[in-house]
């Protein structure tokens, strides 16, 4: 499990305006991708010092290609990072101003303190 | 030796300039009173007539991400460009380009470091909404050089909140061990009670008013002892999963002082969040 891939996956892709599109309209694949391409890059450092050792476990990769930010929030993942990334994909689905926030923390309604952990 | 003439801390709210600029049916409810009290908030630095700002804010994993993270950093940078994408794109700020003032920098890191604070420090540092809130409200002519101090509030492992009271207390010793005739200012920003990505984001309040109330008591009161003896890492988790941000709060109740309470207080119930605005004039209020 790793809580640091989960947010590296929704920093790296949050701020390339292509992928977060890639991401909204057909996730499976931008999962499967990022994990192969992005996942190793050494954010600072060029191509070659790539890392050996990340990877997503099932249920995380699952939950990425689901869009199912609920279970994110259960494992752990940054809250402000998961917020930002689905805010840029999925605001622009509701007519109302902060609908979609709103939406978001009725689906986490069943969360209750102490949250998860989001140290890493 | 240089003089600290004013002491600012405040909330930053990313969609205030959004309302604040939009007209006609853009224009949210609540904007007009949002801005007669930033407004009355710029009046108070404004006279205090500085020349030079200290900025303390927090990084939100823009530049600064978990490969690499410093617990309180100072920009020494001739100039901090301001903004990012995803700042444009959700809240409409602008970008922005802001100067620097490296010989304050470098003598608040070197003093911080013989202080006992082992600062990190950025050469080339691009500035979020943290710093930048604030520059619209209180300064929007962006014309003055700043020195930019982030804090870690949002990447746990984080300090104690005793080691944010600490480290404003050093600042202010540091300030004024300045060898310069330039009048300067700090300002911080943070949060009350807030929740992002969780459960009780966005409701009709702040995620908690009884903390929302408390905070605005011992930020006004200066009250850091009871501040801190209420307030730990684990304690502000309660009032909403954002809420670390109070830490900057308390950053700069220690420039203020103990015991010293604030010479102007103000406060807006928006939906979701308290905004909270305070000044301190350490040598007295000006003219």
């Amino acid at each position: 499990m790793s809580k640091y891939l989960l947010n590296k996956f929704l920093y790296t892709v949050d701020r390339d305006p292509a992928l977060v599109e890639r991401y909204r309209e057909d996730p499976v694949a931008t999962v499967a991708d990022w994990e192969a391409e992005y996942a190793p890059r050494l954010l600072n450092c060029v191509a070659g010092e790539a890392t050996t050792w990340l990877a997503f476990d099932d249920t995380e990769r699952a939950a990425l290609a689901a869009h199912d930010y609920p279970t994110l929030f259960e494992l752990g993942a940054h809250p402000f990072l998961t917020l930002t990334l689905f805010i840029a994909m999925f605001e622009r689905d509701h007519g109302e101003p902060l609908g979609f926030q709103r939406e978001y923390a009725e689906r986490l309604a069943h969360m209750t303190l102490p949250y998860p952990d989001i140290s890493t | 030796m240089a003089e600290l003439v004013a002491v600012i801390a405040s909330t930053h709210h990313p969609f205030y300039y959004r309302a604040s600029t939009a007209t006609g049916p853009e224009r949210p409810p609540f904007a007009d009173e949002w801005v007669r009290k930033i407004e009355a908030f710029r009046a108070t630095l404004t006279k205090a007539r500085p020349d030079v700002l200290v900025m303390v804010g927090s990084d939100h994993f823009h530049q600064l991400w978990l490969d690499n993270m410093p617990q309180f950093l100072v920009g020494k940078a001739p100039f901090y460009d301001a903004n990012f994408h995803n700042e444009e794109r959700e809240f409409g700020l602008p970008k922005m380009l802001l100067k620097g003032h490296e010989e304050l920098s470098a003598h608040v890191l070197r003093a911080g470091l013989d202080a006992g604070f082992d600062l990190a420090f950025s050469n080339e540092l691009r500035i979020d909404h943290s710093i930048t809130c604030p520059i619209i409200t209180l300064r929007p002519e962006a014309d003055l050089p700043i020195v930019p101090v982030y804090t870690n509030i949002f990447a746990p492992p984080l300090p104690q909140p005793k080691r944010f009271v600490q480290l404003g207390t050093a600042l202010r010793e540091i300030i004024e061990s300045w060898p310069s005739d330039q009048r300067v200012a700090v300002i911080g920003t943070g949060h009350l009670s807030l929740e992002l990505g969780g459960p009780r984001q966005f409701g009709p309040h702040g995620p908690d008013p009884d903390f929302d109330r408390r905070a605005v008591g011992w930020i006004a009161g200066g009250d850091i002892e009871e501040c801190l003896a209420e307030v730990s890492l684990e304690s502000l988790h309660a009032p909403g999963n954002a809420t670390h941000g109070f830490m900057d709060f308390m950053l700069m109740m220690g420039v203020a002082g103990e015991g010293r309470k604030a010479d102007y207080v103000d406060t807006l119930d928006l939906f979701h969040t308290m905004e909270a605005y305070f000044t301190w004039y350490p040598n007295g209020e000006p003219a």
